[in-house]
């Protein structure tokens, strides 16, 4: 057997940091979404409000689990599959993720306890404040692990010296130039991605004629938050793209599958990119709307693939489709918000239910969103691991293919099992509903035994 | 300021592993005991008693990863290759048991996320003791990069220690169980808590003549002399607070079995310590050769000292919310 070590601890990595990216993408949002019913619940002291938080606490707390041991994972592999990136860049980015730790993962691991157990033990004041804490943990979290990865896509505030980086003015490298970018269109990435599924759990209530007063609710809730952020994240990936064009501009070419530099660039709708003969095939093109939008005018000139050796270059395929697919989840994803109000103006948003039909099967689609654009990003960083500083290949760890490829196919065969009954878990939990034991519960007293929390949990098996 | 700045980094991970160790080895050694329960009502309860708390206590294996990179990145870039295999095996076992907390309880059948937890618990607590004890065997190492083989980890000494560690975690988890829950299910953990002792003192004994006897510079540093005048303390305490574990077993204490088991693998540590420190990758790599960058070490130190009793405030405050024991039948969420 003669495998290349390099590229299977690649495929492990991508593997398993995949796997990890869709749990952060719905925990993010739904821990702000908690707190928000949280705070609704007490500034109200509406029924239905603690009803659905603790019913998307349920969900939650399934999610949360496979994002923290899928995390974990991750942090020990920088350093058995990259322990010469490990060594090259440990340095800068090593104390970044050291702050993640101490800031984030202690204070959403501490007060998650409170949020799962706590109902009939805290005051509702302080309940409620640690499902927030727990959102605040999660944000805080994306802020260090971004920050970490930015640096690695736009080095800065660092000095190499016989291949190792050194530090030299921490803000820089916190605050690196692609990080308020990545941070922005990250954040509201995950807030999309939940609403979109909060929106297609009311939507798919609403069909089956069930739990229709919170279904009403996570619509509205949904549609009222999609309105905004949807649009805002095309303003936020347009800025984040300009960015990435001043600092990696191979990475945009292999975007734009824009070849030739010496010419204006066409934005291909759609197109298969030939890397043999430097070309695109089967084009569907906008003509010169790449340049329109990197350059604001359609003469505009930005460098080509050609512009460097094929060796210098990302795989153009994984780019180039990656991309497209994000992007049109993102206009699906406008429309799908703008039809929405639309149809909650008029009065018809609860009862069109061809609308609610196609919302009712679109809850996945933030999450390929999410981890086509994390394909566009690392796979667009190729063929460096840290930009400038550190080739991908000079950054695997010294171990024999053979434990890699073993380790990969246990890793699949694991994730394969956890992840097919989460989603299985979680949809049996929706299809329960908010129901039942919430509404005997918050009736409860502070700090009154557990009985009823037993019970409740004997309901749910 | 460049010689003690790795001292302190040192100290501060250590404290980070001990603490990984006694927290997440109480609740992986509840793991370990789930066979022996006799009800899924007991299972409930044993659940109950840690399911607050065992993600925070997880994150100290971050914190114990995370800073060995942040301090000491050669360390960590030679100690990860080494141990490649027991390292994957050790996470997928922790992910299983991890889910195996949340999927048991909205699963119908309970049986297999049961199994789950306890495979997962018990691999996770193997794998453990197998890297510590490679690890104090020596590692190979050539132009400060790993260069030895994907099973050199394999050793007899090694699968003691590992065997070692689930005697041990499963000792924690007795005596948190005693501590922690009434009933049938603390009063069989007493039992269990007298065996583990038993078992745990044997493998004590046996790593303390074990590694002197294989390993020159152990022997040097406890028998030569003026060290021996210092170090002797360090087993009369372990006898200590061996005793003070059985008489509160014996005597129906609560609390004091579980916090001597924590002084016991505090006395054991600490000898893991005194064998081998300055190297923190033996017999080679000490804690000045693996050091990150002065800046680098400084920057983080500044945000632990002043994040660190934040940390440990609001974890105090959980485990002091949650006091009190679980009864039985009492489940879960
Ligand atoms: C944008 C956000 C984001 C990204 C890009 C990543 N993570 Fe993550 N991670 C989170 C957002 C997050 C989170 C929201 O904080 C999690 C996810 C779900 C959860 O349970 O906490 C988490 C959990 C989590 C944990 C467990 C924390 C605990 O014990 O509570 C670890 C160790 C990591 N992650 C490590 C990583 C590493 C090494 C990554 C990169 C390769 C990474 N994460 C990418
Ligand atoms: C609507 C139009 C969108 C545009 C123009 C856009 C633009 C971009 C660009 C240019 C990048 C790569 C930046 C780089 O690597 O330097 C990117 C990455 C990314 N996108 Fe988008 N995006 C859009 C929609 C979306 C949507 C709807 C989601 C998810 C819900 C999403 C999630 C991501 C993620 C997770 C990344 C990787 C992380 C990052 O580099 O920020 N994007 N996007
Ligand atoms: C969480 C969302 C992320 C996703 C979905 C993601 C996805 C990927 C993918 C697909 C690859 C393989 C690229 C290729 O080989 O063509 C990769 C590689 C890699 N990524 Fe990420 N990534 C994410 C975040 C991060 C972060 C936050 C870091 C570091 C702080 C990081 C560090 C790396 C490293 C070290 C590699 C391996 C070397 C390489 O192939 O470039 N990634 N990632």
């Amino acid at each position: 057997m003669d495998f290349d070590p390099v590229l299977l601890a690649r495929i492990q990595f991508a593997f398993t940091v995949t796997f990890h990216i869709i749990f952060p993408s719905f925990t993010i949002g739904l821990s702000a979404y908690i707190a928000t019913l949280g705070v609704l619940w007490l500034r109200t002291g509406e029924e239905r409000f603690i009803r659905q938080m603790r019913f998307w606490t349920k969900i939650f707390a399934v999610s949360f689990a496979m994002g923290v041991v899928s995390g974990i994972v991750l942090s020990y592999q920088f350093g058995t599959n990259w322990s010469r990136f490990s060594v090259a860049v440990g340095n800068v980015i090593g104390p970044l993720i050291g702050y993640e730790v101490l800031t984030a993962f202690f204070l959403e691991a501490t007060f998650l306890g409170i949020l799962l157990f706590g109902f009939n033990r805290v005051p509702r004041g302080l309940y409620v404040l640690s499902a927030a804490a727990v959102a605040v943990g999660t944000a805080i979290s994306a802020f260090w692990i971004l920050s970490a990865n930015s640096w690695m896509q736009t080095p800065a505030g660092h000095e190499v010296r016989g291949g190792i980086a050194y530090p030299v003015d921490w803000l820089t490298i916190v605050f690196n130039p692609s990080f308020p970018y990545r941070f922005a269109h990250m954040l509201n990435a995950a807030y999309l991605t939940t609403a979109f599924v909060v929106l297609a759990v009311g939507a798919r209530y609403l069909l089956a004629g069930h739990f229709l007063e919170d279904a009403r609710t996570m619509v509205r809730m949904a549609i009222g938050l999609l309105v905004i952020l949807a649009p805002l994240q095309l303003v936020l990936g347009d800025l984040h793209g300009l960015n990435t064009l001043k600092h990696q501009p191979i990475k945009v070419a292999a975007m734009e599958g824009h070849w030739d530099g010496s010419k204006p660039g066409d934005f291909h709708i759609f197109a298969w990119p030939d890397e043999k003969n430097e070309t695109n095939r089967f084009a569907i093109s906008i003509p010169r709307g790449s340049s329109l939008i990197l350059t604001h005018d359609p003469n505009g000139l930005f460098p080509g693939l050609k512009s460097v050796p094929p060796s210098e270059r990302p795989p153009v395929h994984n780019v180039f489709f990656a991309f497209r697919i994000m992007l049109y989840i993102g206009f699906f994803m406008i429309a799908a918000a703008l039809f929405g109000a639309l149809l909650w103006w008029r009065g018809r948003l609860f009862d069109t239910r061809w609308y609610l039909r196609i919302v009712a099967h679109s809850w996945w689609i933030g999450f390929v969103a999410v981890i086509a654009g994390w394909v566009v990003t690392e796979s667009g960083r190729q063929p460096w691991l840290a930009y400038g500083i550190l080739r991908t290949a000079d950054g695997v760890s010294p171990v024999p293919a053979a434990s890699i490829l073993s380790t990969l196919l246990l890793f699949v065969f694991c994730y394969g099992i956890v992840f097919s009954m989460g989603i299985y878990y979680i949809n049996r939990l929706i299809a329960k509903g908010p129901q039942g034991s919430a509404i005997e519960e918050s009736e409860g007293l502070p700090s009154r035994p557990l009985a009823a929390a037993g019970r409740a949990a004997g309901e749910a098996m | 300021m460049e010689w003690y700045l790795p001292v302190i980094w040192a100290a501060l991970i250590g404290i980070a592993v001990a603490m990984y160790v006694i927290l997440d080895g109480f609740d992986l050694g509840v793991g370990i005991l789930f066979p022996f329960s006799r009800s899924e009502a007991e299972r409930d309860q044993m659940m109950r008693s840690i399911a607050p708390f065992w993600d925070g206590n997880e994150t100290w294996l971050v914190l114990g990863g995370g800073g060995l990179w942040v301090a000491f990145p050669a360390a960590y870039a030679v100690i990860m290759p080494a141990f490649y295999l027991p390292v994957i095996v050790m996470l997928l076992a922790l992910v299983f048991r991890g889910v195996a907390f949340e999927f048991r309880l909205v699963s119908r059948s309970k049986t297999w996320w049961n199994f789950a937890f306890v495979a997962g618990s018990a691999i996770a607590a193997f794998a453990q003791g197998v890297i510590l004890g490679a690890l104090i065997q020596g590692v190979t190492v050539r132009d400060g990069a790993y260069a030895g083989g994907a099973f050199d980890w394999a050793t007899p000494f090694a699968v003691m220690c590992g065997v070692a560690l689930v005697a041990g975690y499963g000792l924690l988890g007795a005596t948190w169980l005693v501590m922690k829950t009434e009933g049938p299910v603390a009063e069989r953990a007493r039992g269990q808590a007298g065996l583990l002792l038993l078992a745990v003192l044997i493998f004590m004994a046996a790593v303390s003549l074990w590694t002197p006897l294989a390993i020159e510079r152990v022997a040097a540093r406890w028998f030569s002399l003026p060290n021996f005048y210092y170090l002797w303390p360090v087993p009369v305490l372990t006898a200590l607070a061996a005793c003070a574990l059985w008489r509160g077993l014996v005597r129906k204490y609560d609390a004091v079995p579980f916090l001597s088991a924590i002084a016991l693998f505090l006395l054991g540590y600490l000898g893991l310590v005194i064998s081998n420190y300055p190297y923190l990758v033996p017999p080679s790599l000490t804690v000045w050769d693996t050091a990150a960058a002065p800046s680098s070490q400084i920057f983080m130190l500044i945000g632990t000292l002043v994040l660190l009793p934040i940390v440990l405030g609001y974890i105090v405050f959980v485990y002091w919310l949650f006091r009190g024991k679980v009864r039985e039948g009492e489940s879960y969420h």
